[in-house]
């Protein structure tokens, strides 16, 4: 991502963004990207209007104006704060501020919200959502396939600096992880019979009144509950369990434990 | 647009400084005092001066105040700059349109600007407590310490350059900057060194600062000190091209 951003000096290999190389025409690129690091910190004691100033006075074309981004991202009442003073949700919203100043065409956003509540994570993801519809293109990384799937039209997934594969979220669910499953609870106890005759179902488990029914394939639902009607099995609990892009990852870079 | 970015930041990291607990009072305000408190001290008894005392009053004294107070302004850079290269401030400034050489400018300036503050008050309040003399060339005298503070902000830059974390800054810093002081002629003249000292003398920077700046006091013709102003930019322009490639932002 900083070989991208123009801050770090590839080993080999090319970059072009927006059609500049970052290494060579880094101070042109910058005037069209906003920049939000990972663990970034300012001056301990710089307020936040100053650091918002400050990004201003550094765009070629005209900044946007501050004080009203700062009332979008709901820190104008922190306006004279100091930065050691502002929350981990405060002080990466004055981040996204200064990478927004200069009306930028492409925003990276690096790990966002690690270490956020989730309240302070779902405002954030309201204002990266904001950027969205404003026509800008947001290029973020993040540990938090929720996050990923909520906020991308997009997902790379990455493991050991190489992308395993690249789609939209649904493509790349439908495409790893096509499995469904079905949890429902019923005292009829000729039901697992019926549920191992559907088309493609693999496994029934029961236990107790409950049983487990995994299958390939968005019709399996539809099945289950089509033969649920069709013998009149009475049900006491029915769940359907989608996989997300979560299990997509785990599925693509395996379980064990990495750092 | 450059010169702007420039201006705002060093005007923000002044704001900054002053900020800071002890900032102001401690950088400019305790040297002052202690100087007043000494002056009032000594002042009296000194009416009919020793020759060696008064002559270290007025010629002396000055220049180890300004060499003092420039070693403490490098340290405190040198601290800063490790400070925000470990807080990752200093990443983030250059993940902007700012220089490189601009953010370490508008350092400079800071430092610069603060030593001059400290010395201006401390003319002032010295004024009546030291019986420095008239002739003194303030203009020339202003000069020669720029001269001097530049080139030992050079090498403040180096050791910030590869000082590992900020714990080791000042330590470091004061490891380097205060053994100079001892062989530099501020203490004792260079000539009345061990040989094997007097040469260390002549390779250390601080000691062309030192006699470019007691020579331009006394009133010697600039004539008279190239030797010492080609020294200290030498050491000047070293230090900076050195520092320029060591230079590690995180």
């Amino acid at each position: 991502m900083e070989c991208i951003e123009g801050l770090r000096t590839p080993d080999r290999g090319a970059i072009s963004v927006l059609g500049l190389d970052p290494f060579n025409d880094v101070y042109k690129l910058q005037e069209r990207i906003g920049v939000q690091l990972q663990q970034a910190q300012l001056q301990k004691r710089i307020r936040v209007w100053e650091a918002v100033d400050l990004w201003a006075s550094l765009c070629q074309k005209n900044a946007i104006d501050g004080e009203r981004l700062l009332e979008q991202l709901g820190l104008l009442d922190k306006r004279n704060a100091w930065f050691m003073t502002l929350s981990g949700g405060q002080k990466q919203r004055l981040f996204i501020a200064l990478a927004l100043i200069n009306d930028p065409e492409l925003v990276f956003l690096d790990e966002l919200t690690t270490g956020l509540d989730p309240q302070a994570r779902r405002a954030i993801w309201d204002l990266v959502r904001g950027i969205r519809e404003r026509g800008k293109t947001v290029f973020l990384t993040t540990h938090l396939m929720e996050e990923a799937e909520r906020l991308c039209d997009r997902v790379a997934i990455i493991e050991h600096g190489r992308i395993i594969d690249i789609d939209t979220p649904q493509s790349l669910v439908n495409r790893h992880c096509p499995e469904r499953t079905v949890i429902l609870a019923t005292d009829d106890l000729t039901a697992a019979e019926r549920f191992r005759r559907i088309p493609r179902v693999e496994v029934v488990i029961c236990g107790d009144s409950q049983f487990t029914i995994r299958g390939q394939g968005d019709d399996l639902v539809t099945e289950v509950i089509h033969c649920l009607s069709e013998n009149r099995i009475r049900v006491t609990d029915f769940r359907a369990i989608l996989p997300n892009l979560e299990d997509v990852f785990l599925k693509l870079t395996g379980h064990s434990i990495r750092d | 647009m450059m010169l702007r970015g420039l201006w705002k930041l060093t005007w923000i990291e002044i704001k900054i400084f002053l900020r800071e607990p002890l900032g102001a009072f401690g950088t400019i305000g305790i040297p002052v005092l202690v100087f007043v408190v000494t002056g009032r001290i000594v002042g009296h008894s000194l009416a009919p001066a020793s020759l060696a005392a008064s002559s270290f009053i007025t010629a002396g004294l000055p220049v180890l105040a300004s060499v003092l107070i420039a070693i403490s302004a490098v340290l405190s850079l040198v601290t800063i700059i490790s400070i925000y290269r470990e807080g990752g401030i200093l990443k983030r400034l250059r993940a902007t349109p700012l220089r490189p050489q601009t953010i370490l400018t508008a350092h400079v300036v800071v430092k610069l600007l603060l030593t001059a503050a400290t010395l201006a008050l401390m003319v002032l309040a010295g004024k009546r407590y030291y019986p420095i003399g008239i002739h003194v060339p303030l203009f020339g005298f202003t000069m020669a310490l720029v001269i001097s503070t530049c080139s030992i902000l050079s090498m403040g830059f180096l050791i910030a350059s590869i000082v590992p974390t900020a714990r080791f800054a000042q330590p470091i810093g004061a490891v380097i900057m205060y053994p100079m002081i001892g062989v530099s002629g501020l203490f004792v003249p260079v000539t009345s060194l061990p040989p094997a000292l007097q040469a260390v003398a002549r390779v250390v920077a601080l000691t062309y600062a030192v006699s470019l700046l007691e020579g331009i006091w006394k009133g010697d013709a600039w004539l008279a000190h190239v030797g010492d102003v080609a020294a200290l930019a030498v050491v000047f322009i070293l230090c900076t091209a050195l520092s320029a490639k060591v230079f590690r932002w995180e």
